[in-house]
């Protein structure tokens, strides 16, 4: 037996464990032992597929025996494992996070305690969506993923939560409509729904029919990854949310869709038909992402906003379509996760300690919070593209391999996608240098409690003089203590020194990145393991 | 593959109404709209199974083609399941919606209105720097600038 057997587990422990976790809704304690526990298997056993994929091997699963085309096929590659490691090294990241946030505030028990069921179900659809090689089971996982996110994005069903919720759901509703619209249209062009299959039937069709089907997947991965024109949802249903929701929506949700569609462009429609449509929406979600994320003063929104402006990023890559470009994209997929969700947690934590997280309201945190401000400059100048960073190097990947294309769309792009870092950029420094660096008197609407607490650490500071240096830190650091619980910090610096991780360790994993880019463009390896010969 | 022109019809009926009630701002609209997409994508699923057959339960005497499709029927029932799902959600979620606000209708997001009418002018960035801005002052107080003495 396979190691990579194991594989449907991905799928199967998280909602085994969610049921777990709702029998134990009454036992808060039991309860959280269940998920973490639960998520660090997972974990274990993702780490382990990895390793048994890391030289490029493909794997397929027939679920029940029943061989393909007829059964439902799971598929265990370099690309669906690496995105499985990363999603749950992210969620358990964010599940750290809420737990120490609900131990913090003593966990008033709601109706039902239903975070962590639904936190499990949504972790289980997004793993299936990866593992899936059935279009249809793609859809499943779509939707168990989408439910528990309506769950969980509306926590505590607050005016605002219902608000953003509602039109959260509606658009998640009209892009599955639009799939099955192109999941039916396909059974009907091809008489199959296996994506090994239809990799090899899909092509025999004539050009119209499948620039319908093609684009009809298009819109529907495009409305859930989050490319302009189908992106606005997104800025407005995730910043309502609780934090460590928000964050764990912003790292795995739209990169699900991304995935979706580097498979449509790599597997099952690889001729590049739509590749200039593709240009265009990647520099039109880059530019008026990062447009929208300048105008904007509260965090959450602004970094909604970069959310959506870098997935125009990864649209380049693949619309770009060379092994270079490919194997760029999949290495920033998972820098984009891991610093997106790491400055929403960052965000949830400066909301925590100074009670806002609009920065009109915001002063003095770097002297007030000095862990919080490295822990906010970290991943914060790693996602404006400063070397020598993960998302430098994402970045300077993309670009090289669309300066190797040398085509006049595509230096377009480029400029758009350099013009994007740049504003990246001067969106988060002028967060920087409002939030920490302007003293909390300066405010448009100064938090009384801010100013005060600033004032005593400057007297503190003075007091201490060159003797004593370190005593207003000292007070800094005391008062960071009061309001931010250690887990909650510790949660969010291991997902930064991941981000660092993903720098330091760029050289391997970025050749991994190749392997698993050879493999894609390749296609055969995914179809031979999948089709019996 | 035979098409059943009808079902055909039918479903681009239903799809229309469905998107064009989904535009409304009126939530018990967009419900309705939301089942009547649903009920049409599950009519064009049914109609990519082809002709009619008999029931799928396999007899060795029987052809294959004498059978239905199956798979579109087990996809439909999935999709069922699902829309019925989701359509209970969001008449939880409307009914919440009308207790808290008491009114059918989405409403807009403050933060976008703030932002929309926020003007060019920033004034953290725009205003011109005040006087005084340095922090080294002479014996009697008074700030001292580059150039002077």
């Amino acid at each position: 037996m396979n190691f990579l057997d194991l594989a449907p587990l991905a799928v199967v422990l998280p909602i085994i464990g969610a049921g777990a976790a709702f029998l134990a809704r009454r036992q808060v304690r039991t309860q959280r032992l269940i998920t973490i526990g639960i998520l660090c298997l997972t974990l274990l056993l993702e780490a382990g597929m990895v390793a048994a994929v890391w030289g490029g091997e493909s794997y397929a699963i027939h679920i029940g025996g029943w061989e393909s085309p007829f059964g439902i096929a799971l598929m265990v590659d370099g690309f669906s494992s690496f995105m499985l490691l990363i999603s749950t090294l992210v969620s358990l990241a964010v599940l750290f996070f809420a737990t120490s946030q609900g131990l913090a505030d003593g966990d008033e028990p709601g109706p039902v305690s239903v975070f962590h069921p639904a936190y499990l179900i949504l972790l289980a659809g997004v793993s299936n969506a990866f593992l899936a090689a059935d279009l249809f089971n793609l859809y499943v996982g779509f939707e168990i993923l989408l439910t528990a996110s309506y769950v969980l994005l509306t926590l505590g069903a607050t005016a605002e939560r219902i608000r953003a919720g509602t039109t959260y759901v509606v658009v998640s509703v009209v892009s599955s409509v639009v799939f099955l619209m192109a999941i039916a249209m396909i059974y009907a062009a091809t008489g199959t729904v296996n994506m090994a299959d239809l990799a090899v039937k899909l092509p025999q069709l004539d050009q119209g029919p499948q620039l319908i089907l093609h684009v009809l997947l298009l819109i529907a991965f495009g409305i859930k990854a989050a490319v302009f024109p189908l992106s606005l949802w997104l800025p407005d249903s995730y910043p309502t949310a609780p934090a460590p929701v928000t964050a764990v929506f912003a790292g795995l949700l739209t990169k699900v869709g991304v995935y979706a569609i580097v498979r449509t462009e790599t597997l099952l429609f690889p001729g590049g038909e739509v590749r200039a449509g593709l240009m265009v929406a990647a520099a039109l979600t880059m530019v008026v992402g990062i447009l929208g994320a300048l105008a904007q003063t509260d965090i959450k929104r602004m970094l909604s906003f970069t959310l959506t402006s870098h997935i125009g990023y990864l649209i380049f890559g693949v619309a770009i379509g060379t092994p270079l470009a490919i194997a760029a994209t999949i290495y920033y997929v998972g820098h984009h996760i891991i610093v997106q969700t790491s400055l929403f947690m960052v965000a949830g934590l400066i909301e925590r300690r100074a009670g806002s997280s609009n920065v009109t309201k915001l002063g003095s945190l770097a002297k007030l919070s000095p862990a919080l401000s490295l822990l906010f400059f970290i991943p914060a100048i790693n996602l404006g593209g400063i070397p020598p960073f993960s998302g430098f190097l994402g970045k300077f990947g993309l670009l090289h391999a669309a300066v190797q294309d040398a085509d006049p769309l595509t230096w377009i792009v480029v400029g758009a996608g350099l013009l994007t870092s740049l504003l990246t950029l001067l969106a988060i420094i002028r967060v920087w240098a409002r939030v920490f660096w302007r003293r909390a008197t300066d405010a448009e609407v100064p938090n009384q409690e801010l100013v005060e607490q600033a004032a005593s650490v400057a007297i503190e500071t003075a007091a201490g003089g060159a003797q004593n240096p370190a005593l207003g830190l000292k007070l800094a650091k005391e008062l960071e203590a009061d309001s931010l619980p250690w887990g909650m910090r510790y949660s969010t610096a291991s997902l930064v020194v991941a981000g660092i991780a993903l720098t330091v360790f760029a050289g391997p994993i970025f050749e991994f990145c190749e392997r698993v880019a050879a493999e894609l463009i390749a296609r055969e390896p995914y179809i031979s393991a999948i089709l019996p010969l | 593959m035979s098409v059943n022109i009808t079902f055909l019809v039918i479903t681009g009926v239903l799809l229309a109404c469905g998107f064009y009630l989904v535009l409304e701002r009126t939530l018990t609209r967009v419900l309705l709209g939301i089942m009547l997409l649903g009920n049409g994508i599950n009519l064009l699923i049914l109609t990519t199974g082809g002709r009619r057959g008999i029931a799928p339960l396999f007899k060795p005497e029987i052809a294959a083609e004498e059978y239905s499709d199956p798979l579109p029927q087990a996809l439909i029932l999935t999709a069922i399941v699902i829309t019925f799902a989701v359509t209970a959600f969001l008449l939880a979620m409307i009914y919440r919606s009308w207790t808290l606000t008491s009114a059918d209708e989405l409403a807009d997001d403050t933060e976008d209105i703030k932002v929309s009418q926020k003007t060019a002018y920033d004034e953290e960035e725009d205003s011109p720097v005040a006087e005084d801005t340095t922090e080294f002052v002479d014996e009697e107080g008074r700030p001292v600038r580059e150039g002077e003495e």
